[in-house]
């Protein structure tokens, strides 16, 4: 499936597996059970975690993750939104964070602030649907992730 | 105290003004809504995903029509406000409007193409629908006399505001479980039922008078009412909204999302305990950073000047002279015993403009009525209006020397009902003439109920009382917390209702108990009018019916209900 960041359709290098298939050359985003037979390979990896797993439960492998891959089974569910604000303020992660699942344009922008990198799309989704939802509103009231202006009182400017 | 280097409000706002920032944010709310709905109409929005989206701009789909609910934040708003909801509901609805038990106004007559037009009409006044709907954080509700209470310790609209604001649009908790209703408070009587909402706060001074917060959480109605459960006693105000993350990090990660009658937080604190969920919520405190999250007092001082009181005249020997205008009629009288409340101000009075004419529709007002409370505000009043969430208006100052002229004006719109906190103040919920998940009506019922209780009040004065009605479990009406509560429930595909008596919503809050077996439609209003006069039977001089049934229990009542048949 396209992967969108910032307005574009990337290629995505990275290859997801599932419970049992057997892994890859190169770059795998694994369950969250088989992290410890992954991260002995000599390529980047990267984990997909459902949305009740408490992402402290990440944290051994965190230095060696360079993707965390979150959730939305439905796309009014939104404890991924936590997951990946976590990951950003209390585990100070820095690599990817990417969001599949039921994703709609009207979340890009929330998800953004809250620390992600990037998102799995429908195929044939247009990225300027994408980046006009992310756009629209431009003035927050309270502090998140993403890179941000302080205007007076909670305002602030996304930028 | 040196100018603050934010906004400059006139000089007695009375409501927060917004300034180009938050014109600008507005703005954009709604051209992302306008999309959204172009996108449903076009077809590139199921109906599942948009749903969720007008539900965040506060559109319902109903029985028979969309319905707006348009936010009135912590209830207050202005006159020129007001007159805009009146042009709204003539212009787009069917000339009237609902006011609800959530301090907010609904249309319940709107089509999916206007709506656009409509925000963009609220938006023209500083006013919207966002969030009134929809598992986010709702309007914010406070007490209707803020900033006229004799016994307020700091103005609840200040930090009801600084909700409204931090909750607007938030990115981590747009998506809840539920939905999440949070109430403030300044004084220590509890107005607001504060202890029904998913959060509670009531402002506290310390022994420096610095503000804090004591916090309640876990608190609803519906199908499993629970009374919310304190879990800070004095939260300093810097930390207010770290704390309130706090609270909202845990309910999103934890609450449940696979029933909907189990996802309000009142179910994951009482799964936890109070302890346990407590014990989560200070470990996010423990792990946040504190300055990003941190109420700077300067944020707080530019805020309150918003909402500086009005230039106050003298008192001027008012309160001999309403004396004397009492003594002359008796009418005029009753409505100021009943419907006015004390002031700090000397010389001023609050005056609650009560919604409720007997045999009529709680909530409900005409768009020539919202005119006519608007001009008296201006007149009377600063300008300045709440909404209660006893679905009352109310006019917080008011110098006693108008209250004659002020209630002669609303006797000529038909609004000089006086009842504020009488039997036939009657909390009802739209039920099932609008609403989709009703099992009964709400609307005729409780009229029936008001035509019997006014009778028997004439004969008996029988004082402070409070009837709610819902039309489902959900309990829009606040059934579970009223002194008789009445619910509709579905029996065999007919309408009947269940009543509980002994709820209170205040500091004595209380949820009230099952009486028995539920009455048909033809027999709930007599099945109310046993129960008063099972209670003027056994009251002793001058006891409210709460007090009589908290002292004698249930066995006469049911026994008058249930012994004949
Ligand atoms: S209580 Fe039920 S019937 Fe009444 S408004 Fe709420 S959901 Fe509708």
């Amino acid at each position: 499936m396209p992967l969108l960041e910032d307005g574009r359709i990337l290629p995505d290098a990275w290859v997801g597996v599932d419970d049992d298939a057997p892994l890859p050359e190169g770059p795998v985003i694994v369950p969250l059970a088989r992290l410890a037979e992954a991260a002995g390979r000599n390529a980047p990896l990267g984990v997909s975690i459902g949305n009740d797993v408490g992402v402290d439960a990440l944290a051994p492998w965190l230095p060696r993750l360079a993707l965390v891959q979150v959730v939305l089974p439905k796309s009014k569910d939104g404890r991924a939104f936590s997951q990946i604000r976590a990951l950003r303020e209390y585990h100070g992660f820095a690599g990817e964070i990417r969001v599949a699942g039921h994703v709609i344009p009207d979340h890009y922008a929330m998800l953004l602030r809250c620390g992600a990198s990037t998102v799995v799309v429908p195929e044939g989704a247009d990225p300027a649907v994408w980046q006009a939802s992310r756009h629209v509103v431009r003035i927050a009231y309270q502090h998140a992730q993403s890179a941000e202006q302080p205007l007076a009182l909670l305002r602030r400017k996304v930028a | 105290m040196p100018e603050a280097p934010f906004l400059r409000p006139p000089q007695h706002a009375r409501t927060y003004r917004y300034d180009a920032v938050d014109r600008e944010f507005l703005a954009e709310r709604i051209a992302e809504f306008r999309g959204q709905v172009q996108r449903r109409l076009a077809g590139a929005l199921t109906e599942d995903e948009f749903k969720p989206l007008r539900l965040m701009n506060g559109l319902y789909l109903q029985l028979h029509a969309y319905m707006l609910r348009v936010a009135i934040p912590y209830g207050v708003l202005n006159a020129t406000q007001l007159r805009q909801l009146a042009y709204i509901a003539r212009r787009w609805d069917r000339g009237w409007g609902h006011f609800t038990t959530r301090q907010n106004i609904q249309f319940n007559w709107t089509k999916l193409v206007d709506t656009p037009e409509m925000l963009e009409a609220l938006a023209a006044v500083d006013m919207h629908a966002i969030q009134t709907s929809g598992n986010c954080i709702r309007n914010t509700t406070t007490d209707e006399f803020a900033g006229a209470a004799p016994d307020e310790v700091a103005d609840p609209r200040v930090y009801a505001e600084i909700l409204r604001q931090w909750s607007s649009l938030h990115p981590e908790f747009t998506w809840l479980p539920r939905k999440f209703k949070i109430a403030v408070r300044g004084a220590e009587e509890d107005r607001i039922a504060s202890r029904t909402h998913d959060v509670a706060v009531q402002l506290k001074r310390d022994a420096a008078g610095e503000v804090g917060f004591t916090i309640h959480v876990g608190g609803g109605m519906g199908r499993t009412p629970i009374l919310a459960q304190p879990i800070f006693d004095f939260v300093p105000e810097a930390e207010f909204l770290r704390t309130m993350e706090a609270i909202l990090r845990v309910y999103n990660a934890l609450g449940q999302r696979e029933n909907i009658y189990r996802a309000r937080i009142k179910i994951l604190v009482r799964d936890l305990g109070r302890d346990g969920f407590l014990e989560l919520v200070n470990a996010e405190l423990a792990r946040m950073p504190v300055e990003p999250y941190r109420l700077a007092p300067e944020i707080v001082q530019a805020i309150s000047a918003h909402f500086a009181p009005p230039p106050f005249a003298p008192a001027d020997g008012a309160a001999a002279a309403l004396e004397r205008a009492t003594a002359a009629d008796a009418e005029f009288a009753d409505w100021v015993r009943l419907n006015t409340r004390p002031h700090r101000q000397p010389g001023y009075a609050s005056a609650v403009i009560s919604l409720k004419p007997v045999g009529g529709i709680p909530g409900d007002a005409t768009a020539e009525q919202m005119e006519a409370v608007a001009e008296l505000a201006e007149r009377f009043g600063f300008g300045e209006l709440r909404v209660s969430h006893t679905q009352n208006l109310v006019l917080p100052h008011v110098h006693q020397k108008h209250l004659h002229a002020l209630w002669q004006g609303l006797r000529a719109a038909g609004l000089g009902t006086a009842n504020f906190g009488q039997g036939t103040d009657i909390i009802a919920c739209p039920g099932l003439d609008y609403c989709a998940l009703a099992n009964a009506r709400s609307i005729p019922i409780s009229q029936q109920i008001s035509e019997r209780v006014d009778a028997l009040d004439r004969a008996f004065a029988l004082g402070e009382l409070q009837i709610k009605i819902s039309g489902c479990i959900n309990a829009c009406g606040h059934h579970h917390v009223a002194h008789i509560g009445i619910l509709g429930v579905d029996k065999h595909g007919a309408e009947a209702y269940q009543i509980t008596l002994g709820g209170a919503p205040g500091n004595d809050a209380a949820i009230g108990e099952l009486i028995g077996p539920s009455f048909s439609y033809d027999d709930v209003a007599g099945a109310v009018e046993t129960i008063l006069r099972t209670h003027i039977a056994q009251r002793l001089p001058g006891e409210r019916f709460l007090d009589t049934y908290r002292r004698i229990g249930q066995a006469p009542f049911k026994e008058a209900l249930y012994a004949a048949a």
